[in-house]
């Protein structure tokens, strides 16, 4: 397996700044507006995000959440054995609000389908975007497209781009490199 | 580390699961009690698979919540009861099971009053079947969720102890709970009526304990059964009356207790014989508990079963 580096610390850190800059243009004074997390592992790209914008927009509380939505994907009985459920924090109200869905990384947009059925059990946002931080264009199976996206990569299908938060308050993005057996 | 399938297709008894068969449908039945608090509770999940209830036997509690179950999944649902049916014009078992298998049915939820009858089907057709139920033989999904609402309340179940109380012989829901306990690492034992407590139940690693403020006294949880008057042919003791003086649970009984035991009733309680209508609507008493635990645990027994069926089209 081989890894390189796609973004470094300090550019992924660049481009989180300027996703909050977008999110908070859009969407300030945040009082209509909630921030979703999906589960896994776009909940912690969402805490950051929800953290970064109270602090230097000096927002008093963005509402937040994390959705899991393994119940509604459409892989069930397709691969091996199902895939772990992640614990659901919807304790928000999303019913007329403008939800911001975050996930780490974009690639065939049958997750984020998913998460758009689960979200349908909480009630009926005004508005939903979806916001990641990289983009795998060219490899969608259904017609999702980022409303803010931090980078886009072209990655092939045996490579996996995966967030490294290893290191406190740091964060950089890796793609790693699986030959076929 | 948890294990991501069973270790068998069919639920057909406790007898066939590992601990962590065990540990595994617990975990999911956790994600199910989520789900089922939600303001929406159904899931896609088992949108594109059919089960059959077939219950052979009278039933209210198990076949509602079973059903629930499949449609908070999505399933397609048919009900059969035997009362009802072309078995009253002669059909045998396997014949009628076929002809419902020939209208594609992936699960068959079997309730019958035959020992052995689940895995005798099991044998004959060719799709998952689970047990709610064969005659005095087991009923692993109630122990299962016996289990899981035990613990629940009192965490991890090892070295647990946990008293079951009432009609040993013809409970199926004392030997599927005996073994389910055990394999978590908990103490069985079990006190009523010499009449009808099983010869050599000890073999089972079982204590037997006779009188019940004893009993009550050396359990966590106590699970008591129902009198069964249907399985009954011969009278096993002298009054209805005298069980409820020798082995009825009275919140008198209870308050003698140093450390009152959980209490438990799978259903349907015989107010004022097993159990006083007090100690049933105690704050001792998991018994709603146990039946909302219920709807969870056969979502995530139904889920993984599905999941793992072999020839998906």
């Amino acid at each position: 397996m081989t890894k390189k580096v796609f973004l470094t610390p300090r550019e992924s850190d660049l481009t989180l700044s300027r996703i909050c800059y977008q999110l908070n243009e859009n969407h300030f004074p945040w009082n209509n507006s909630v921030i979703i997390g999906l589960q896994p592992r776009g909940n912690q790209l969402a805490k950051v995000i929800t953290e970064r914008i109270q602090k230097n927009f000096k927002v008093d509380e963005i509402k937040n959440g994390a959705l899991d939505s393994t119940f509604h994907r459409d892989d069930f009985r397709r691969r091996e054995s199902p895939i772990n459920a992640s614990p659901n924090d919807m304790s928000i109200l999303i019913e007329g609000k403008k939800v911001i869905l975050i996930d780490d990384v974009l690639y065939t947009g049958r997750s984020v389908r998913a998460a758009l059925d689960a979200l349908g059990d909480y009630g009926r946002p005004a508005k939903i975007e979806l916001c990641v931080l990289v983009d795998r264009r060219f490899s969608r199976e259904l017609p999702i497209q980022p409303d803010y996206s931090g980078h886009r990569v072209d990655a092939i299908s045996n490579e996996k781009v995966k967030l490294d938060w290893s290191k406190e308050n740091s964060l950089s993005v890796l793609i790693e490199n699986t030959p076929h057996a | 580390m948890l294990k991501t399938r069973l270790s068998t297709n069919h639920l057909l008894g406790i007898k066939d699961l590992t601990k962590d068969d065990i540990r595994l449908i617990f975990h999911w039945t956790k994600q199910f009690k989520e789900v089922i608090s939600r303001p929406i509770k159904k899931v896609p999940s088992l949108r594109d698979i059919t089960v059959a209830n077939l219950f052979f036997e009278n039933s209210t509690r198990t076949r509602l919540s079973f059903e629930l179950a499949e449609k908070r999944l999505s399933a397609d649902v048919i009900n059969f009861s035997a009362s009802n049916s072309s078995l009253k014009k002669g059909e045998s078992l396997v014949d009628t099971i076929n002809n419902i298998l020939a209208m594609k049915v992936d699960v068959i939820v079997l309730r019958h009053p035959e020992p052995g009858s689940a895995k005798f089907l099991s044998q004959e057709i060719n799709s998952q079947i689970i047990n709610a139920g064969d005659g005095t033989h087991e009923h692993p999904t109630q122990a299962l969720l016996d289990s899981f609402s035990i613990e629940e309340r009192l965490g991890d179940l090892k070295n647990k102890k946990v008293v079951i109380i009432g009609d040993i012989m013809h409970s199926r829901v004392a030997i599927s709970n005996i073994l389910c306990i055990q394999k978590l690492g908990g103490h069985v034992a079990v006190c009523g009526p010499n009449t009808l407590i099983p010869r050599k139940i000890e073999s089972l690693g079982v204590t037997i304990i006779n009188d019940i403020a004893e009993a009550l006294e050396w359990a966590d949880a106590a699970n008591i059964l129902r009198v069964q008057h249907e399985r009954m042919e011969r009278s096993y003791f002298p009054s209805i009356r005298e069980y409820q003086m020798q082995f009825g649970i009275t919140m008198k009984r209870l308050n003698k207790v140093k450390n009152i035991p959980v209490i438990m009733h799978p259903g349907p309680i015989n107010r004022g014989v097993e159990i006083s209508s007090e100690v049933a609507d105690s704050e001792h008493s998991i018994i709603l508990d146990q039946v909302e635990n219920g709807v969870a645990l056969r979502m995530s027994v139904l889920y993984l079963l599905a999941s793992q069926a072999e020839n998906i089209d």
